[in-house]
């Protein structure tokens, strides 16, 4: 028996999102007395993926064929499903995002397994198998029994929490997995992908900095992006920005786009609309600045300042710098 | 071409939630509901595929009468007829085994939905039902054009999108911009009273998971408030005293 953790990857390593996932099935698997197992599907070399180990997987089944080489939710689903039946892997974990979820409910077609997406904290196992998850877009929580055969467990960003030092440094043994590919999985031809790849992702980004109309629009926004390049973070937007055009679609944050959970969450010049709230009420710290003392962000921030943004962010720049 | 939009009934993005019966069910009193703001992409976009082609769309809902006016409103917006499974669902899966109950019986070629609900948020229906159906799905697809039998699709990949095309049948996820939001005119509210709204039995499904008990996250501390002329000293507490630095 095992608990089956399936990583992305990204260029070749694993993503840090998919790392909690290999944490967080560890601590499943140690409480359910079973091994745990990486899967992980596309190119990598071995060493990339061995590192797995430290984070308390055994082993990583490789799935490399170049048929997989791009991201493609139904084989990825079923190499996933086969993945499972070859380990009797009565549980499984996926981190968040488009591509968990699709294989998440594929398997879970596939497995007759009870799905549940969203999860915030390890299970609990006594008897009975439950988890908690976020629901109303992170404006309540619901405790779910688990009573399939199968569990599958897509888990939330910063469930658990990782300290490096503490990683263990015990290597997983990867092995070649060939599953077989299905023609009905590749009926679909990619026409062309834009990644935005000089830019770190805001789902995996630590520090996210964010702005919203008060910004007053696309050719001031050089101020915030200092700031976000001088603490390492990922830009962001709220809806009414990426309505007007002033930044990308893919920037997005909010109940309509992209939910997001740093550890630092910092709006500039976004009021706080419940709706933009919902994209970031997983962030861990969020400081608001924001000209109007009575804009609603503040009562959902930890840290505030009431001013002109483009007095505020250069001096918080500066500081960032000499940290 | 026959389209399938299936949509949620959700309570609106303003509302305050909480619950009631030993914290076992959401407090429905005074909560306003809507159709699904994705499945309403989703909708707006299968209406305009519609008149384009030539073709149907008939609305679902899986849930009990109190989304009735939901379902009148997708009528009104341009759906020929609806069917509604009367149902009380407890899960996705659930909810994914009469979608595809009913799909099965009437050969759709384009399924749309959102890319998730906005109460229970798992966005795992389109896959589950895809997978049931054995046909492709995608989410969430912010661009779709149909020709020829075959679909293209824009959607949105970690940092970035990709185009993709695809033989129909397909179940897809929808988001914004596929479509703007339609706002049914007096002509649809009127014709809607009286197109077909059919009411069929649930199949039954083995219970997978069950929710138990629902709870409202902690209360947030109080805001601490740094005077605009000392904005460095946030960094430093940020770093100190919050630790996320």
């Amino acid at each position: 028996m095992s608990v089956l953790i399936y990583v992305e990857l990204d260029n070749g390593s694993i993503k840090k999102t998919s790392l909690e996932a290999v944490a967080y099935g560890a601590k499943v698997a140690e409480k359910t007395g079973d091994k745990a197992v990486v899967l992980a599907i596309g190119r990598a070399d071995a060493t990339a993926l061995e590192i797995a180990g430290n984070y308390g997987a055994s082993k990583v089944l490789h799935a490399a064929d170049d048929k997989l080489s791009h991201e493609n939710s139904l084989a990825y689903a079923d190499a996933l499903a086969q993945a499972a039946e070859q380990e009797g892997s009565k549980i499984i974990i996926l981190s968040k995002s488009g591509l968990g979820d699709a294989m998440a409910a594929r398997a879970a077609a596939k497995l007759k397994a009870g799905v549940v997406s969203n999860v915030t904290a390890l299970p609990e196992i006594n008897g009975s198998f439950k988890v908690t998850r976020g629901i109303f877009t992170g404006k309540a929580f619901a405790t779910t029994e688990l009573k399939s055969d199968i569990k599958i467990l897509v888990i939330k960003k910063n469930v658990i929490e990782i300290n490096e030092d503490d990683v263990a440094s015990a290597n997983a043994v990867v092995e070649t997995f060939s599953p077989q590919l299905r023609d009905a999985d590749f009926q679909a031809s990619v026409v062309n992908v834009e990644k935005a790849s000089s830019e770190l992702s805001l789902t995996e980004a630590r520090i996210i900095v964010s702005g919203g109309r008060g910004m007053k629009g696309p050719e001031h926004w050089q101020p915030l992006v200092d700031l976000a390049r001088a603490l390492g973070a990922a830009t962001g937007c709220s809806k009414p920005v990426s309505d007007l055009d002033w930044r990308p679609h893919h920037e997005h944050i909010g109940q309509t786009g992209i939910k997001v959970a740093p550890n630092l969450y910092i709006a500039c010049g976004i009021s706080g609309a419940i709706q933009h709230l919902a994209g970031v009420n997983g962030s861990k710290c969020i400081v608001v600045i924001n000209k109007d003392p009575e804009a609603p962000f503040f009562k959902a921030a930890d840290y505030g300042i009431v001013g002109d943004v483009f007095e505020i962010l250069p001096k918080l720049t500066e500081a960032a710098k000499n940290l | 071409m026959k389209i399938l939009v299936c949509i949620s009934n959700v309570p609106d993005t303003t509302a305050k939630i909480t619950f009631t019966d030993n914290d076992t069910r959401l407090n429905k009193n005074g909560v306003q509901y809507i159709i699904g703001p994705y499945d309403d992409y989703a909708l707006a976009r299968g209406v305009e595929l519609k008149d384009q082609t030539g073709g149907t769309l008939t609305v679902l809902h899986v849930g009990e009468a109190e989304a009735d006016p939901q379902i009148r409103k997708a009528l009104a917006i341009g759906a020929d007829d609806a069917i509604r499974v009367n149902a009380d669902p407890l899960d996705s899966y659930f909810v994914a085994v009469q979608i595809a109950n009913v799909a099965k019986q009437n050969n759709y070629d384009l399924i749309l939905m959102g890319r998730e609900s906005i109460d229970y948020n798992s966005g795992v229906v389109h896959g589950l039902v895809a997978e049931m159906l054995g046909i492709a799905s995608y989410s969430p697809v912010m661009k779709l054009d149909i020709a020829d039998g075959s679909a293209t699709i824009s959607r949105e990949i970690d940092g970035g999108k990709e185009i993709l095309k695809a033989p129909l049948p397909l179940v897809l996820g929808c988001q914004e911009p596929i479509a703007e939001w339609k706002i049914p005119n007096m002509r649809g509210i009127m014709t809607a009273r009286t197109k077909p709204l059919t009411v069929v039995e649930p199949v039954s499904v083995d219970e997978l998971t069950v929710p138990e008990k629902y709870f409202l996250p902690a209360p947030k501390g109080a805001c601490k408030m740094i005077p605009a002329s000392e904005a460095a000293t946030l960094i430093r507490l940020l770093q100190t005293e919050a630790k996320v630095l």
